[in-house]
């Protein structure tokens, strides 16, 4: 069954917080991941519920060869 | 101020340096004077002591900002964070002077003065400056109505030629289409969720000004179907010496209309009666050839529109490809639903099945032509036919003896 709004913002958190440190996720594996538990989910709820998580800034943008979406952490780089 | 005798010697050729302009800075932006002295000691050593980041950024987008560090913060303080930030440029690169003012104020304040106008991708591009600066950087930047650009996996900033505003060979309004396409695809330019980079380009003409057969994923190049229109009596002041070739910018003053245009014509479609310029322009390509040599002769034809092609990029380790045709013609008119549900139906095709970091141009590769007009609903036209075939198994599906069984030749999804 669909998730509602909330949930699925909630659904996506866990995902992302669940592969942290283990596998980079595009915004389309996400998209791919939700369907799969959840075929009948508008792919259009899933694009607004990470635009959800990044406003919030709960989620952030990161590039690493290819943009991904993840925890916000320190960023190695700026470390010396 | 660092000493820099390597750089030193780039001032000293024909060409503007510019290491003259960053010595300008210098004096007053600290870490003008560290970027110089890191860039010396790169030239000694021959390695680079840049490093990338990946997570800066400002609130709520993905893209725009391209994090760099330096790996001796501690000589050269100045350079300890040296982020990019992309500015969406205007349609054609417009200007008043009072918006670029506006525009370095913000950078003078907010990073080290340092910009290119323009970046290969089309952007303003601001180099330089730390991560605390880039939020009221970007605040600043909106008030005045500036947006930031696209970069990592994602529609970026689309770009085109000057197109009506001051060339009269533009077969369709470049700037117009460029910026309702930037509007359209405005949440996939800020936040990545392409496989990677999507470049729209627009050229007004065949000449392509902004290179968009090579430089975009999707190029949309100005075209006509009828006839080329032709000024018999400017091509007789062309023979005769009165007009110059290439409106006076030719290295030579008389046209040799035989020698210079027509025998150049590379579908062979034009010749010389007399005087008088025929075309035969069922055969012409458009290359522009003749148009270019003549301008006060020739125009484009006025039943216009674009030619859509695909799939350029430049991969290191296969070379560079150019793109190729998907759509022989297509009427370039506001709003651009066509071309914007045909961009959208791509981008969805290749999210769906291309692999991190690869182009729409390799996924077709990969996947094959027919799986691709298949998906995104276009019919097979001869146009698409880049080279001819060189493998010789052909795979048949169910649909084409399908197709056989019901008296047609063979399947197509039209
Ligand atoms: C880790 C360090 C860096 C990497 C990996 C890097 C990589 C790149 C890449 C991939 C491009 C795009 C080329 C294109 O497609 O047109 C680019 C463009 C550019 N970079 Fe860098 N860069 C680095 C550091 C810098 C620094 C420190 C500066 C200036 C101080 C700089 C200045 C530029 C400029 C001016 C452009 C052209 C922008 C454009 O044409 O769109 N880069 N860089
Ligand atoms: C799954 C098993 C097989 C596969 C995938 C296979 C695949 C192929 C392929 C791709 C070619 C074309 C090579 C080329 O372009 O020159 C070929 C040719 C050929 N195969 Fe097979 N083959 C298989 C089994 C067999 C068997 C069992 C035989 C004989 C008992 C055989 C006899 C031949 C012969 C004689 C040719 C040359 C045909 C010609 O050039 O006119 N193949 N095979
Ligand atoms: S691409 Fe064609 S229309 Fe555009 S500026 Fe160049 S010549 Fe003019
Ligand atoms: S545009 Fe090119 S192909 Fe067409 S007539 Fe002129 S030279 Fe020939």
């Amino acid at each position: 069954m669909a998730l509602s709004k909330e949930e699925l913002v909630e659904y996506i958190y866990k995902l992302v917080e669940g592969a942290q440190g283990k596998k980079q996720l595009k915004a389309k594996d996400i998209e791919k991941l939700v369907l799969k538990e959840h075929p009948d989910q508008p792919k259009n709820d899933v694009k607004f519920a990470i635009k959800d998580l990044i406003d919030g800034g709960r989620c952030v943008y990161t590039y690493f060869g290819g943009s991904f979406i993840e925890i916000p952490h320190v960023e190695g780089a700026a470390k010396h | 101020m660092h000493k820099t005798p390597l750089l030193d010697q780039l001032e000293s050729g024909p060409f503007p340096s510019f290491v003259k302009d960053l010595k300008r800075l210098a004096p007053t932006k600290p870490q003008v004077n560290d970027l110089l002295g890191q860039l010396e000691r790169s030239y000694k050593e021959k390695i680079t002591h840049w490093k990338h980041g990946g997570i800066v950024g400002v609130l709520g987008y993905g893209s725009g900002i391209i994090g760099r560090y330096s790996d001796l913060p501690d000589e050269f303080p100045g350079l300890e964070h040296f982020h990019t930030m992309r500015i969406n440029q205007p349609s054609g690169w417009f200007y008043t002077s009072q918006a670029l003012r506006e525009l370095f104020d913000i950078w003078d304040e907010h990073g080290s003065s340092i910009l290119n106008m323009h970046g290969a991708t089309g952007d303003i591009i601001f180099l330089g400056t730390r991560t605390e600066e880039l939020e009221p950087a970007f605040q600043k930047l909106t008030a005045k109505g500036w947006d930031i650009g696209g970069s990592g996996s994602a529609m970026r900033s689309p770009s085109c030629c000057c197109g009506p505003a001051r060339c009269e060979w533009s077969c369709y309004d470049t700037m117009e289409a460029c910026y309702q396409l930037t509007q359209e695809f405005q949440f996939d330019l800020h936040r990545p969720s392409f496989p990677y980079k999507y470049k729209l380009k627009f050229s007004g003409c065949p000449n392509d000004c902004v290179a968009s057969v090579a430089r975009s994923d999707m190029s949309m190049i100005g075209v006509w179907k009828d006839d080329i229109r032709i000024d018999q009596s400017a091509v007789e002041a062309y023979i005769g010496g009165e007009l110059k070739p290439k409106g006076g910018g030719a290295n030579v003053d008389k046209l040799d209309v035989q020698a210079d245009v027509v025998d150049l014509c590379p579908t062979q479609c034009m010749w010389l009666e007399g005087k008088t310029l025929k075309i035969n322009n069922k055969e012409c390509n458009h290359c522009m050839h003749c148009i270019n040599m003549m301008p006060q002769a020739l125009r484009p034809g006025t039943d216009v529109g674009c030619t859509v092609l695909l799939g350029s990029h430049a991969p290191i380790l296969e070379g560079a490809q150019m793109s190729w045709v998907i759509v022989p013609f297509m009427r370039m008119e506001e709003p651009f639903d066509e071309l914007k549900e045909l961009t959208a139906n791509i981008t969805e095709w290749w999210s769906e099945h291309g692999k991190n970091r690869e182009r729409v141009g390799e996924l077709i590769m990969r996947m094959g032509m027919r799986a691709f007009l298949e998906a995104v609903g276009l019919p097979p036209v001869p146009q698409s036919v880049r080279v001819p075939r060189a493998n010789p198994f052909f795979f048949w599906h169910q649909s084409d003896f399908e197709a056989e069984a019901e008296g047609r030749k063979y399947h197509t999804t039209k």
